[in-house]
């Protein structure tokens, strides 16, 4: 695969197929951690970072036991435990070499672990087969997608509390109404690339 | 057994013990110390989180007492206590308590004794009052009576009295200064809690000004300041204020001020109570 198509792969996991918004994968998060811009930030990154790790362990687990073994029905329970697994070491790893980094993140970290987007990403590499740059290319992509909407989503978030919201739609409802408007907005992207 | 069966079991356990002695090797290899001397002091300390001490919490406090950024005194809310337990706990003498600050209101523009410009029916709160031109007092230094600072208490030491002046309730009030930074007028100030005598103005006004919007200013007279033995009294700006260092609260100020804003607590009902604890 040449750098053209990773590229393409790159914006796709970003815009195209949106992992928040076209996927709809990871919205507890995306609904729940978007009332400020600098929270939604954090925990951008924080998932990004994440992905991309766990996507590359996955991809190992995926080619390296399940496939050779012929156990691909036990991906969810491999997946899930590899994920976990990795959370906790990076919190480890995070928390002695870069206290400031860990407090940053914050209780964002472990909550990652049950993020479904992280167990989505790594299903969907497994099912299109992609090769291990691929892999990392996608991963990243789709955390910066993830990362992008809850952007998008505490900026409007932040905004909406001066707006004159109809009493019965404030809170959860106004919520889901933006998120179904950007992901509505999001489809222009649709023919960006075919994938 | 099955074969399919036999390899998943396997490999899954296989894999989980890996797992498992991975993070049991990381978490010895990453551990990270921290010091018992940390969780020890912020038990002691009140967990108010009020930021008096300049950390935004008690934990963060705690943290820069063993890191020896801060003295152990820090804590103005935990006060004398606190300060030789924490002492003990970092194995320094005890500083010595700092004498505890209290709130203290410096208006005395009672609804009686200071008159309104006007009504205001907006939003309970004295920085929204003030947005408009000033708030409802004549006196534009005076109180707005309207208990942001009673809100803003997190040990809720402040009460509005019937008067429309809030009442600082001395014994609760713990010194963090939160009133201070809330109050649109600034007329909260932290006074040393021996002290007794003060003054209740904070107008900067000149004497006549200050007559004609209420009974309860400072004029600038300086009387109080002729009659003072030690010096502790100097008026500027047509105001007086005390140097409570030198004061010895003799109460000659507050005998010879002609419109009482200057008040011996021990006589007087206003500003902190309570009275029947302030005999120390």
């Amino acid at each position: 695969m040449d750098l053209k198509e990773l590229f393409l792969l790159f914006i796709g996991s970003v815009l195209v197929n949106n992992f928040v918004l076209a996927r709809f994968l990871g919205t507890c998060p995306f609904l729940g951690v978007s009332k400020e811009v600098e929270t939604a930030f954090s925990m951008g990154v924080a998932t990004t970072f994440v992905m991309t790790l766990s996507g590359l362990a996955t991809w190992f687990i995926e080619n390296y036991i399940l496939e050779p073994f012929g156990l691909p029905f036990l991906q969810y329970v491999s997946f899930i435990l590899v994920i976990a697994a990795l959370v906790q070491l990076v919190e480890m790893v995070i928390r002695k070499t870069s206290p400031p980094l860990y407090r940053a993140l914050g209780i964002f970290l472990p909550l990652i672990t049950t993020n479904c987007a992280i167990l989505g990403l790594a299903l969907l590499v497994a099912l299109r087969g992609y090769g291990f740059i691929e892999t990392a290319v996608f991963a990243f992509g789709a955390g910066v997608g993830f990362t992008l909407a809850m952007v998008i989503m505490a900026g409007i978030r932040e905004r909406l509390r001066f707006a004159d919201v109809p009493e019965p739609l404030q809170g959860a409802g106004i919520a889901l109404i933006i998120a179904g408007l950007l992901s509505m907005s999001l489809m222009g992207f649709s023919g960006l690339i075919a994938m | 057994m099955e074969p399919v069966l036999l390899r998943s079991l396997i490999s899954m356990g296989i894999l989980g013990v890996l797992l498992g002695a991975g993070l049991a090797f990381a978490s010895k290899k990453f551990i990270v110390e921290v010091d018992p001397r940390i969780e020890a002091i912020e038990e002691l300390l009140p967990g108010a989180n009020c930021g008096a001490c300049g950390f935004p919490g008690c934990a963060n406090f705690a943290e820069a007492v063993v890191s020896s950024q801060v003295s152990a005194n820090g804590c103005v809310v935990g006060g004398a206590g606190i300060v030789d337990k924490i002492s003990q706990i970092m194995g320094v003498e005890s500083a010595g308590a700092v004498i505890p600050k209290k709130a203290l209101l410096r208006c005395g523009g009672t609804c009686e004794k200071a008159l309104d410009r006007g009504k205001y029916s907006g939003i309970e709160d004295c920085r929204a009052a003030t947005l408009l031109g000033g708030g409802t007092k004549a006196c534009s230094f005076g109180c707005l009576g309207l208990g942001t600072c009673v809100d803003a208490c997190p040990f809720k030491a402040i009460e509005m009295g019937d008067d429309g002046l809030p009442i600082v309730n001395k014994n609760i009030c713990t010194g963090c200064g939160i009133c201070v930074d809330i109050c649109p007028k600034n007329l909260f100030t932290l006074v040393p809690e021996t002290s007794d005598v003060h003054v209740l103005c904070a107008s900067t006004m000149k004497g006549a000004s200050v007559r004609k919007v209420c009974s309860a200013g400072c004029i600038g007279c300086k009387r109080c300041e002729k009659v003072c033995d030690t010096g502790a009294i100097s008026v500027t700006d047509f105001l007086a204020s005390i140097d409570y260092e030198k004061c010895t609260t003799c109460g000659k100020c507050a005998e010879n001020c002609p419109t009482s804003c200057i008040i011996v607590l021990s006589h007087q009902e206003r500003g902190l109570v309570e009275v029947d604890d302030i005999a120390h």
